[in-house]
């Protein structure tokens, strides 16, 4: 059935071509015209194959007209497109009114039928526009006939596009294995071998079927050689499946890692339970998707390049948030965790209602740039993309950066001495309570920083940071409290875990099977991955 | 006095028998005369409305206590009593989605979304749901033997604190997940509704919500008088003592695990008790009890009324949830500006919650008295 909608959607465009083209009916040579509306199916079919072997496309709407048996012969020789009480001759182009008397219906049979379909989306392969090629490409996927070979094979050479010229490489393969000559069924079936698609394993296994008691391919030879390929496909399909989940674990993990990082200064290093941290995010997310209309409404010219702009919008919104609730709420209740978990999730709600109010309950439309969609591909069914490439790269940057920021500057030195010996900090000098209010400000930042990257990859709405909140934890909680390192490896490796699940097991069940093991792992190392050894473990 | 009254007439003052006594006639007799006999259009008429909102509330009161027991008590914050409060509901759901017999939609003597999944025969954990008394076990027993497994190990460990709370989110957050799915057997996304009868008399008439208010009303003074005795005991003063400096208990040579492991056990079981009161009442069960902000809420109950006071946790549950079902009708907006506020306040100003305000303020005129004698000139 699908087959037959992509012919529909062939149909579909073939008239809207025919709507657009005012003045001749058709430029189609008036021979090919004559024979296809007069002579007997052999010599249609012929004419066809000419027509597909001078790859003419304005034929194209004359074989549409003749396909919906709207060609109407006058006086046994004048071709003429009847709609309605409108004629045209095919021939010339002009309006012919009245209608002449003696009108006779070509009659089309549906073998004549199909192949004038198949010429159509054929033709449809050397149109200039993209869509209709990618459109008539998909049509021909399963039903190229060997007629077409030679237009397909002129379609291939002039195709730019690498997607379609991948499908092309299987309709040639496809139309060749349905070839009289074994020869070239044969030379097909190695061809595929080499291709990457995954649509290829479904061609190969047609060749291999049996149909009652004949095989669908009568030489042996060629079986044999179609089961050879058929396994090289298979083993290098296996392959990109793998690296495609180790890629999604990998892209999952840096999204745990963006979320989880700000999280680990806040909750490892400065002891906070801020249950706020998804709403900070949230706020990231918002940020991004005001910069973004800003800049369409007041350049849309630099659209593309709206989130370089976004990214510091981001860090410094959600960062000031964090440090007005770290001056106003937080600070009062240091040394408390359990008041400070139960205050930070009332400050969470707030925040999302406070969204809810000024954006609405509904999601919002954050848009991809034009150079973040698409992807590399580098196997035929591993495409890899962009945007999740760019979000892995993003990730380690911030990383490094908050890596040089609390390891080489003043404010990151400070914040380590203040949190490995408040008292002593003070004593040197440290102002203490404003490092508190830097540093938390620099974990919310990191949320805000997180928020823009997962806006371009999932929905944007005021329930955003609840359902990252407790993956967040978690990454923390298996890191190791108050270790960068710890929450790097648990955050990457969480990921593949749970993406090596998931194809196992389905995505519910993987991420109840993570909890649950985090529960376990918390009982085994209550210090998580990377605890802290000797006097430190216990303060 | 034979030595068992001896022991209940310990549990409260003279005052405190009668406030409690008040509250028995008010809910066993006033509430239900005002709701049956008085006619609908007399002033003085409790609609139904209110018989399930304050039967609900009961219910929440309940689960407050327990909360206040493991939390209040002993120091141990759990964030994921919803989940045993779900687990209970859904046990005795299973047995009124028995009750409703053949008269579902499908007209099967199976429930509707078994039906609907095409499921032929009982899944293994419907076994024997049609019995009343198995159905009543479950209540007790499925929370119960959670959260006993769950505790065991946590506790065995020394998972305290902060790392504990987060724990539990956790594995209600896992349970959720595990509930939504259809193959668990409880009615996923949708979960129990409908329900028709419970020991084979129609749920809806205003006698069995009447008699199931009652019965939700005599479980909360049984639970308060059953904490009271707990708190009051020896047992309960070692709880307070983990509370305040369990590695000191510890050293005095007690081994703390097993009271936590019966407080936090005993917390999960009336939470499941609560759980079960609550399905017949307001008629629905589904995942979205175990979801966290579900749990979480129920601390901030415990923390407005007065954390460490037993009418503390019943006061709290009556005040959020009363403000919830106000607030959700009159300004649905702003619920979440006001329960969000009551969450930072709380902790922000009233440590010891409602209960504890009048002493608070007492200390606060006390200081500024003192103050104010030591030096004259001051206002």
């Amino acid at each position: 059935m699908t087959v037959r909608s992509h012919w529909l959607l062939v149909l579909h465009l073939a008239l809207l071509a025919l709507a657009f083209q005012a003045g001749p009916a058709s430029s189609a040579s008036p021979d090919a015209i004559r024979t296809l509306a007069l002579k007997d199916s052999e010599d249609r079919i012929a004419a066809l194959g000419k027509l597909l072997a001078e790859a003419d496309g304005s034929a194209i709407p004359f074989l549409q007209a003749l396909h919906d048996g709207e060609v109407q012969i006058a006086g046994g020789r004048q071709v003429l497109i009847v709609r309605g009480d409108t004629g045209i001759d095919a021939v010339t182009g002009a309006a012919v009114a009245p209608l002449p008397p003696d009108l006779e219906a070509v009659v089309v049979n549906n073998r004549i039928r199909r192949e004038i379909a198949s010429a159509i989306a054929a033709l449809m392969l050397v149109s200039p526009d993209l869509a209709t090629r990618r459109m008539a490409a998909k049509a021909l996927e399963t039903s190229a006939e060997e007629s077409a070979l030679p237009l397909i094979g002129k379609a291939l050479d002039k195709e730019t596009d690498p997607e379609i010229k991948a499908m092309l490489v299987l309709i040639w393969a496809s139309a060749q294995l349905r070839s009289q000559d074994a020869a070239m069924r044969l030379a097909a079936v190695k061809e595929l071998a080499l291709s990457n698609n995954a649509n290829t394993k479904t061609l190969l296994l047609g060749v291999l079927e049996k149909k009652g008691q004949d095989w669908a391919e009568p030489d042996a030879g060629i079986r044999s050689a179609a089961e050879l390929s058929l396994r090289e496909v298979e083993s290098r399909l296996s392959t990109g499946e793998r690296i495609g989940q180790i890629f999604t674990g990998v892209s999952l993990g840096s999204i745990l890692l963006l979320a989880a990082l700000g999280l680990a200064i806040t909750y490892g290093l400065m002891g906070v339970i801020n249950m706020a941290h998804g709403e900070f995010i949230m706020i990231g997310a918002y940020a991004t998707y005001v910069i973004q209309n800003l800049v369409r409404s007041h350049a849309p010219e630099w659209f593309n390049w709206y989130l370089p702009a976004a990214v510091p919008v981001a860090f410094a919104s959600a960062a000031l948030v964090g440090m007005l609730l770290e001056r106003t709420v937080i600070r009062f209740l240091y040394g408390r965790p359990l008041e400070t978990l139960l205050a930070t999730w009332g400050i969470s709600l707030f925040l999302i209602q406070t969204v809810r109010t000024i954006f609405g309950a509904q999601n919002v439309q954050v848009e991809n740039p034009v150079w973040m969609s698409g992807g590399v591909q580098i196997l035929s069914n591993v495409v890899l993309p962009h945007s999740r490439i760019v979000i892995i790269g993003f990730a380690l940057v911030v990383v490094l950066l908050v890596w040089v920021a609390l390891m080489r500057t003043r404010l990151g030195l400070f914040v380590r001495g203040v949190t490995q010996n408040r008292e002593i900090a003070a004593c040197m000098g440290v102002n203490t309570a404003r490092i508190d209010t830097w540093a938390f400000g620099l974990g919310s930042g990191i949320a805000g920083l997180a928020g823009c990257a997962l806006s371009q990859i999932g929905n944007v709405g005021p329930d955003l940071g609840q359902s990252v909140i407790v993956d967040s934890f978690m990454v923390v909680v298996l890191g190791g409290v108050g270790q960068l390192a710890g929450t790097i490896y648990a955050a990457l490796g969480l990921g593949v875990v749970n993406k090596f699940l998931e194809a196992w097991s389905g995505a519910v069940l993987a991420k109840i099977a993570v909890l649950v093991f985090i529960i376990i792992f918390i009982q085994k190392r209550p210090q998580g991955l990377f605890a802290l050894k000797g006097r430190a473990a216990d303060a | 006095m034979g030595p068992i009254t001896a022991t209940i007439s310990r549990l409260y003052g003279t005052r405190g028998w009668i406030a409690l006594g008040v509250c028995a006639v008010a809910l066993f007799v006033v509430f239900p005369v005002l709701n049956l006999v008085v006619p609908a259009g007399s002033p003085f008429h409790v609609s139904a409305y209110w018989v399930t909102l304050i039967g609900k509330i009961m219910c929440y009161a309940i689960v407050a206590l327990a909360m206040d027991l493991i939390w209040g008590y002993t120091g141990i914050l759990s964030l994921g009593h919803g989940l045993f409060f779900a687990l209970g509901g859904y046990a005795f759901g299973m047995y009124l989605m028995r009750q409703i017999g053949a008269d579902g939609q499908y007209r099967v003597n199976m429930p509707d979304f078994m039906v609907f999944l095409d499921w032929k025969e009982f899944p293994w954990q419907w076994w024997a749901s049609d019995q009343f008394w198995w159905c009543a076990a479950l209540v007790v027993l499925v929370p119960g033997l959670v959260a006993f497994v769950f505790g065991y190990f946590a506790f065995r460990s020394r998972v305290k604190g902060v790392y504990f709370s987060i724990i539990t989110q956790a594995l209600t957050f896992a349970a959720m997940l595990l509930f939504f799915r259809n193959d668990t057997g409880f009615g996923g996304n949708n979960g129990f509704t409908d329900f028709k009868r419970i020991l084979g008399i129609p749920v809806t008439t205003p006698e069995t919500r009447m008699a199931l208010f009652a019965v939700t009303g005599l479980t909360l003074i049984t639970v308060l008088l059953l904490a009271r005795y707990i708190v009051t005991s020896k047992f309960g003063r070692i709880l307070t003592a983990i509370r305040d400096a369990e590695s000191r208990v510890m050293f005095s040579g007690y081994d703390t695990l097993w009271y936590k492991l019966f407080i936090w056990t005993l917390s999960a079981v009336l939470c499941g008790i609560a759980g079960a009161l609550y399905v017949p009442q307001v008629g629905i069960i589904n995942p979205s009890e175990m979801s966290p902000a579900n749990s979480i809420e129920i601390a901030i109950w415990v923390a407005v009324g007065g954390r460490g006071t037993l009418v503390g946790a019943i006061l709290g549950a009556f005040v959020v949830n009363g403000a919830k079902s106000w607030f959700t009708v009159a300004f649905p907006e702003y619920w979440l500006f006001f329960l969000g506020a009551i969450f930072i306040a709380v902790t922000l100003f009233m440590p010891n919650g409602l209960v504890g305000l009048a002493g608070q303020l007492r200390d606060r005129m006390r200081v500024r008295k003192a103050s104010s004698a030591l030096l004259p000139g001051a206002p």
